[in-house]
């Protein structure tokens, strides 16, 4: 009786942990060669706390479907849930005001040209109708948040790119939202900036507790700092997970794709076997190549290698290309299993 | 003196000139300004309720947009016959300065809602997209976002708007009317007075002059997208 009783405390408390339910979305767009899915049956469940990705190519419908979280796309069939509301079940009204709670950033940040810093980062406390004094003070405090204290007064032409997409997030922080959905938020910034950028809404996500949808094409921004994972391809979830299980041992050829080092090209010229192992880099402090090549007696060609950080942990990957000789392929197998090292065959 | 200044003048003298500057900027300004009250709310229809607008309604964008390609079709002269009846029982007569300005506010709108649109039309789509996202209806979109943003093209049009005015204003002959274009085609059409032609259009000229570049500065001045000023 007590067990069940925890069972249920257990469950429920879980429950209210989940802020955003996507069930069986479609959307489907009208076109002159017939109807077209971009996003098509996708069901994810997004937690509080999450740094939620969203990974996928151009036109898997990740714009799409990360705009059907706050009803930009009403979506053709299914149902999206915030806070245990239907989203459709609102009214308009209620939906404008709920919308106020799910920000979102952009690729092309998005900006009014015509007002500077501070006059953009006041637009969502004015359409909110917070008192014009107080919008200047939260604004004020924000954009030293995103530490941008002495651009106040500058506009977005006087800005960089950047400098822009944080303005943006200190808007999107405004109406102290519990979401922060990001379309593409870093894909027209360079490496560095883009770091930047993704440290700083780790920090909101940390301090301020808000929870935050990333969409994104490049593996790297998910690696930096997402925990969990969905691999879209065609407008279909094709994974979904912890980043760091899906990144061990991708299952859909989508996800491999994304995750394995872009070294395809060599080894389709050089032939042979080629396999990706994976190794958790603050476990094994073996020099695992070195030892593999002395124990099997064999040598191994090393095609590509990096090391991510992963949800905090690090990781690495390499990918060998074995040699012709089946008993020193063997070799090796046995050696990784018994390391206990992960690994596939790529081709 | 005065008499050789009257003859350089074509017989004409300067009050003459000068009271019909004036007449020309008040019948410009009084129907650009009311042409405005009219073309910015059909400009937000055209432009909101198109396909791809924040209020779509195809119905309401046909029948507006074909209201507004008929008048802008019709010749500004036949127009103006056309509406006779119409200045008659708003304005109470067929002739006369305010007769005119009614006639120029009836042509020039649906000019200035497509120039609105337009203006509109540049606005950057994704901007819109980040205020729908942030729960602003779309009364706020439109005042807050879409006027601002779309302000410095809305001043340049303002200025074409000026100067298409200004090019019909002549007409007001037709219907004893006054100003600069009536005093060049009274003088230089059925009078063979060229001096007082050429005057009065080179007037006309530095009137569009002015207005212009006035309006070509100040759209500049207030377009925060130029940067480092």
């Amino acid at each position: 009786m007590l067990s069940f009783r925890t069972i249920f405390i257990y469950e429920s408390a879980e429950r209210t942990d989940v802020l955003i339910e996507l069930k069986h979305v479609t959307k489907s767009f009208r076109t002159d060669t017939g109807d077209i899915d971009a996003v098509n049956d996708v069901t994810l469940t997004i937690e509080k706390g999450d740094i939620y990705g969203i990974i996928g190519l151009s036109g898997a419908g990740k714009s799409t479907l990360v705009r059907c979280i706050n009803f930009l796309e009403v979506p053709t069939s299914g149902e999206v849930v915030f806070k245990g509301t239907p989203l459709s079940s609102l009214s308009k009204k209620e939906l404008l005001r709920t919308r106020r709670s799910i920000s979102m950033i952009f690729q092309g940040f998005n900006l009014l040209s015509q007002r500077n810093a501070l006059g953009n980062v006041c637009y969502p406390l004015e359409i909110a109708g917070v008192s014009k004094k107080e919008a200047i003070k939260k604004a004020k405090e924000l954009l030293t948040v995103v530490g941008l204290e002495d651009r106040m007064n500058s506009y977005p032409a006087q800005l960089s790119g950047g400098q822009k997409q944080r303005v943006a997030i200190a808007r999107a922080l405004a109406t102290d939202p519990e979401v922060l959905l990001c379309d593409e938020a870093t894909s027209a910034l360079d490496p560095n900036t883009t770091r930047s950028i993704l440290e700083l809404l780790k920090k909101i996500n940390e301090t301020m507790g808000v929870t935050i949808v990333v969409i994104t094409h490049e593996m790297k921004v998910v690696e930096q700092i997402c925990n969990k994972v969905a691999v879209l391809d065609h407008g279909v979830v094709a994974e979904e997970g912890l980043v760091k299980d899906i990144f061990i041992a991708p299952q859909s050829d989508i996800a491999k794709e994304l995750i394995l080092p872009k070294t395809s090209a060599v080894s389709k010229v050089i032939g042979g076997k080629t396999i990706r192992i994976v190794f958790d880099g603050q476990e094994s402090s073996e020099p695992v190549i070195s030892n593999l090549s002395l124990e099997c007696r064999t040598a191994v060609n090393i095609m590509g290698a990096d090391t991510k950080d992963i949800d905090g942990r690090a990781y690495g990957q390499m990918l060998i290309q074995l040699p012709d000789d089946e008993t020193a392929v063997a070799r090796i197998y046995n050696f990784l299993d018994k390391r206990n090292i992960k690994y596939e065959e790529v081709g | 003196m005065k008499d050789f200044l009257i003859e350089c003048f074509g017989g004409g003298n300067l009050e003459m000139y000068g009271e019909n500057i004036l007449l020309t900027l008040k019948i410009t300004i009084i129907s650009t300004l009311l042409a405005y009250i009219i073309g910015i709310p059909l400009g937000v229809i055209l432009y909101g309720t198109s396909k791809d607008g924040i209020f779509p309604n195809s119905p309401v964008n046909g029948v507006v947009g074909f209201i507004v390609n008929i008048l802008r079709s019709i010749p500004f002269m036949i127009l103006l016959v056309m509406t006779q009846p119409l200045a008659k029982l708003v304005i109470g007569t067929k002739i006369g300065d305010n007769t005119f300005i009614f006639h120029l506010v009836i042509a020039a709108a649906p000019f200035v809602a497509r120039m609105v649109e337009s203006s509109f039309l540049e606005v950057d789509r994704g901007v819109i997209e980040a205020a729908q996202s942030m729960g602003s209806n779309n009364w706020q979109i439109i005042t807050k976002v879409i006027l601002p943003e779309a302000k410095p093209s809305l001043i340049i049009g303002g200025a074409i708007a000026i100067t298409t005015i200004l090019g019909y204003t002549p007409m007001s002959q037709l219907i004893a009317g006054g100003g600069l274009g009536q005093l060049a085609i009274q003088y230089g059409l059925y009078r063979y007075n060229t001096t007082i032609m050429y005057i009065s259009s080179i007037l006309l000229i530095i009137l569009v002059q002015i207005t212009q570049e006035v309006l070509n500065r100040l759209a500049k001045s207030c377009d925060k997208r130029i940067r480092n000023r």
